[in-house]
């Protein structure tokens, strides 16, 4: 496949995304209901912190957490997994592996293409936030804006490309979304997106260092919310950014050797 | 162009009964069995020729198809498409091919027709120019011009295909597959695909192969066709010379001024059907010109047509061969 090819029609790929996201926007407004845990969470956490702040959060603390990441996973959401699994179930994805530019970046383009909606739902979020929290809600120092712009890319690829790993995955078994609904459960407990990692107990946090999860909600969070120092941040965005790499690899490789399998039934 | 060298598509299959009991017991055993879905069959195709595929169901046909498009690994043999190895999936092949599936759709669901064209015209890097002359020229000749800017969902099933056609067709391919383009749609939505396909052969020269249950599509389209059974070749030829080879006698129809006894066409032929105006009789080939002599001798007839066999029954003859000398080899080999 050419890389070239596939380059000067991504911004086509991603203008169509748009349209049908447009298409979509009923769906796409219940999408965004079903993503409101954060905002149950902040309801439990701020009066859990009533009385004493839990940590370094107090309940103003709570509250821009978790706004953040409301917008955080509003900004990095993605749903290959579900797509890929049905395409080779149904065999559909033999479309998509007649066209001369790999199936992911068809798939990577119609959930880039949606971002622009769910733009227009976080930004409120965080104007909301802004006026309620005050300037902590988003980065004070200018070096956090890059970061924070890093922090969403890296949490996107990283949701993307597990999507693409686990949806390829029905490439090699008879259906692959047990194997998401498993991941889910990970990332709900592991991602921050129901608690910030660091309350977490230390043998907890040291283990979520090393896993993807933290990376798709939680950095981009911390970030926003000015958690950390420049040096910690930077930190943590390497480690973000291997994952990228790793889970780039895993779900290429995945669906190179995958497609050697794929028997596009029907029709 | 084409060229398929000792082809071999096996698939390994779950087998499991039905029921509670064999559900639970193939959790922790499993029986596979293969299914030999093409079994070592060869052809060539030159370029510009269109070629109709034929075999009943489950043949093979769309997993040839399938091979020659790259979506499926062969398990053995060699395949090259244009001087391609389909399998490579190679950017330069996939831009000169097409596979048009009529049970499977590339338009966008809820997108109108005009957006997968733009899609489709920057995944294949088509030239603005080339495009625009493409696109006129496909809407013009399939009378597309109201279609194409509503939601595909809101389209009927013709339209939907004329659209889809165009669509597999943006980028000019030099080698189309078609599977069952016509499935599902009316006499004349057939009619008005069939001219269009053959008109894009004659004008762009590109190779053509059809897979289709309808034998009007093939008969319109195609003067040579592969048939293949059971993942076996059994015949690959010109159409004129497999009606020859299978059905050698012709059909007499008769159109007669008033009704005839039954008693009184017996004599001149085999009867294929007999209403009070309408006689079909079928007759060796040699013997045509005769019984055409005393039919009109004897019989008030107003008009007269000597046709072959359909292809329908020409190709359920032959598949009832084939079928036979399974079963004979089978004994045999018992």
């Amino acid at each position: 496949m050419s890389l070239r090819t596939a380059a000067r029609a991504f911004p086509t790929l991603v203008r169509i995304g748009f349209s049908e996201a447009l298409a979509y926007r009923a769906e796409l407004l219940i999408w965004v209901l079903s993503t409101t845990m954060p905002f149950i969470m902040m309801a439990l956490w701020t009066a859990v912190a009533r009385d004493a702040p839990v940590g370094r959060y107090g309940q103003e603390g709570f509250v821009g957490y978790f706004l953040a990441t409301f917008v955080v996973r509003q900004l990095t959401g993605a749903w290959a997994a579900w797509q890929i699994n049905f395409e080779v179930r149904q065999g559909t994805l033999a479309m998509r592996l007649l066209r001369p530019i790999s199936p992911i970046w068809s798939y990577a383009a119609e959930n880039l293409g949606a971002v622009p909606m769910r733009f227009l739902v976080g930004v409120p979020v965080a104007i909301i936030s802004v006026l309620v929290v005050g300037p902590d809600a988003v980065p004070r120092q200018w070096w956090g804006w890059p970061l924070l712009a890093l922090a969403l890319l890296g949490g996107w690829l990283i949701t993307f490309l597990a999507n693409v790993a686990i949806g390829t995955m029905a490439l090699y078994m008879e259906s692959s979304q047990k194997l998401m609904d498993v991941w889910l459960v990970l990332f709900f407990v592991f991602s921050g997106y129901m608690y910030p990692v660091e309350l977490l107990p230390p043998v907890m946090r040291s283990l979520v260092d090393w896993l993807p999860f933290r990376y798709q909600i939680g950095l981009g969070a911390e970030v926003m919310t000015n958690a950390h120092s420049l040096p910690t941040a930077l930190k943590l965005l390497a480690g973000q950014w291997l994952w990228v790499l790793g889970m780039g690899a895993l779900a290429v490789g995945l669906w190179r050797r995958g497609l050697r399998r794929f028997a596009a039934y029907g029709g | 162009m084409i060229s398929v060298r000792g082809l071999r598509k096996h698939y390994k299959v779950h087998k499991r009964p039905p029921g509670l009991k064999a559900a639970f017991r193939s959790l922790f055993h499993r029986d596979y069995t293969t299914v030999k879905a093409v079994d070592g069959i060869s052809f060539e195709i030159h370029p510009g020729e269109r070629v109709g595929f034929l075999g009943p169901n489950g043949a093979g046909k769309t997993t040839t198809l399938k091979v020659l498009s790259g979506l499926l690994h062969p398990s053995e043999g060699e395949v090259t498409v244009d001087g391609h190895v389909p399998r490579h999936r190679e950017a330069a092949f996939l831009k000169k091919i097409m596979l048009v599936m009529g049970q499977k759709q590339q338009l966008l669901w809820d997108l109108p027709p005009a957006e997968t064209f733009e899609l489709n015209r920057a995944i294949y890097d088509v030239p603005p120019e080339q495009y625009k002359q493409t696109l006129d020229e496909l809407v013009t000749l399939l009378e597309l011009e109201e279609l194409i800017q509503k939601p595909t969902r809101q389209l009927s099933l013709g339209e939907r295909m004329k659209c889809e056609l165009a669509a597999a067709l943006i980028h000019r391919p030099k080698v189309l597959f078609l599977d069952e383009p016509t499935i599902g749609l009316d006499v004349s939505m057939q009619a008005t695909m069939r001219t269009f396909i053959k008109s894009y052969n004659e004008r762009h020269g590109a190779t053509l192969i059809l897979t289709s249950h309808y034998m009007d599509d093939v008969a319109a389209l195609c003067p040579r066709v592969i048939v293949i059974d059971k993942g076996l070749l059994s015949y690959d030829g010109g159409l004129e010379a497999l009606v020859q080879r299978v059905r050698p006698e012709k059909r007499v129809v008769f159109r007669l001024d008033q009704p005839v006894e039954a008693e009184r066409l017996t004599p001149l032929g085999r009867v294929v059907s007999h209403e009070p105006t309408t006689a079909v009789l079928q007759v060796p080939p040699e013997a045509v010109s005769a019984t055409i002599s005393r039919a009109l001798a004897n019989l008030p007839v107003t008009d007269l047509t000597v046709e072959n066999a359909p292809l329908e029954e020409v190709m359920s003859e032959l598949f009832s061969e084939n079928k036979a000398r399974r079963a004979a080899a089978a004994e045999v080999g018992a």
